[in-house]
């Protein structure tokens, strides 16, 4: 679809807001409506109207299927390690309470990270769902 | 007035749903599918739970249509005929439907202040107190105001942890699948040598 020239400016000036919006709905999901899952998936929608326009070899220059892969892993890692870190630190498996020395503040840090790993994860599988069903079409 | 909203989303889900049965053409079906979800976004907006129509929106509307497509792609756009009989099929769902619209009648009414899931733990999430560690009964209030994150990363935390796995299965089974037709098919060659064994092409 890159010859369309309608489709490629849209999709130009979309995919910077939708990423925007993602870190919005991240950081904001304190207060509105969002976290982490929400995020995550605006996040992969932005890549796959990237990849949907510029096609997928573009789309894999600029964020490799190793690395997307690499997210869906890590973030189920920062999500249980905020849970095992809390656990060495004297606390409960995920209780953030001991995270810091402020237990209100470490609260807010625990959910920041744990929403972070949520992000990471939906992002990675999203767009690793999306690459191996893009793909598999031009390998026939 | 919330009531004729109600009425107008739920009919035209059933409209919806009729198409879907009734269209042969795949990526209509498709289409109709993601119309359904934003609709369903729409009835759970209605009923306040804007994360949920949000969530809904995203994956329900917007990705799975794109994997969909993505599928039709591979499989071809027309649904074929079934030469079996419909009769047992139906008989089925309407005996599945008729039991759980029977079992809807033990459920408390929508909304009483006295039901069950609102005389549990929800009173403590509401009223933002987290146990702390060690002392007993002494609470402390996060101070988040959407009580769905509160929820859902803090007293919840084990769940949410259980979902992100679950995710990360999805991943791993659709790697699993894809990679390993991909070795079948190239027969001769000992898969460590493959470019796609890694899982990473």
């Amino acid at each position: 679809m890159r010859d369309q020239i309608i489709l490629r400016i849209a999709a130009k000036i979309l995919i910077g807001p939708i990423f925007l919006f993602a870190l919005y709905v991240q950081f904001h999901g304190d207060y509105g409506p969002g976290g982490g899952f929400q995020a995550g998936v605006i996040f992969a929608a932005g890549v796959i109207l990237y990849a949907l326009v510029f096609g997928l070899d573009r789309a894999r220059a600029v964020i490799p299927t190793a690395i997307v892969t690499w997210c869906g892993t890590l973030g189920v890692l920062i999500f249980a390690g905020v849970g095992v870190a809390a656990m060495f630190m004297g606390g409960n498996f995920l209780d953030y309470g001991v995270l810091l020395y402020d237990a209100e503040h470490a609260q807010h840090i625990g959910i920041l990270l744990v929403e972070a790993g949520v992000l990471v994860t939906v992002f990675g599988v999203m767009v690793t769902l999306f690459y191996s069903f893009a793909g598999r079409r031009r390998s026939r | 007035m919330e009531s004729v909203v109600d009425l107008a989303l739920l009919g035209l889900l059933a409209v919806t749903a009729f198409g879907v049965l009734h269209l042969r053409n795949l990526v209509a079906v498709v289409m109709l599918m993601g119309i359904y979800s934003f609709l369903s976004a729409a009835l759970f907006v209605v009923l306040d739970a804007v994360d949920v129509a949000f969530t809904e929106v995203a994956v329900g509307a917007g990705v799975s249509t794109i994997l969909a497509l993505g599928t039709l792609a591979l499989v071809g756009t027309r649904q074929k005929r079934h030469a079996k009989s419909p009769l047992i099929p139906l008989l089925i769902v309407l005996v599945t439907g008729g039991m759980l619209v029977y079992g809807t009648y033990d459920l408390p009414r929508w909304g009483e202040p006295d039901n069950p899931v609102h005389g549990h733990v929800a009173p403590e999430y509401l009223a933002d107190h987290v146990p702390l560690a060690g002392d007993e009964g002494d609470v402390l209030e996060v101070h988040i105001p959407n009580i769905v994150t509160t929820v859902l990363a803090s007293y919840r935390g084990y769940d949410t942890l259980g979902e992100t796995t679950v995710v990360f299965a999805a991943m791993v089974g659709v790697l699993t699948l894809f990679v390993g037709s991909r070795r079948q098919r190239r027969t001769g060659g000992p898969p460590a040598d493959d470019e796609g064994g890694s899982g990473a092409s």
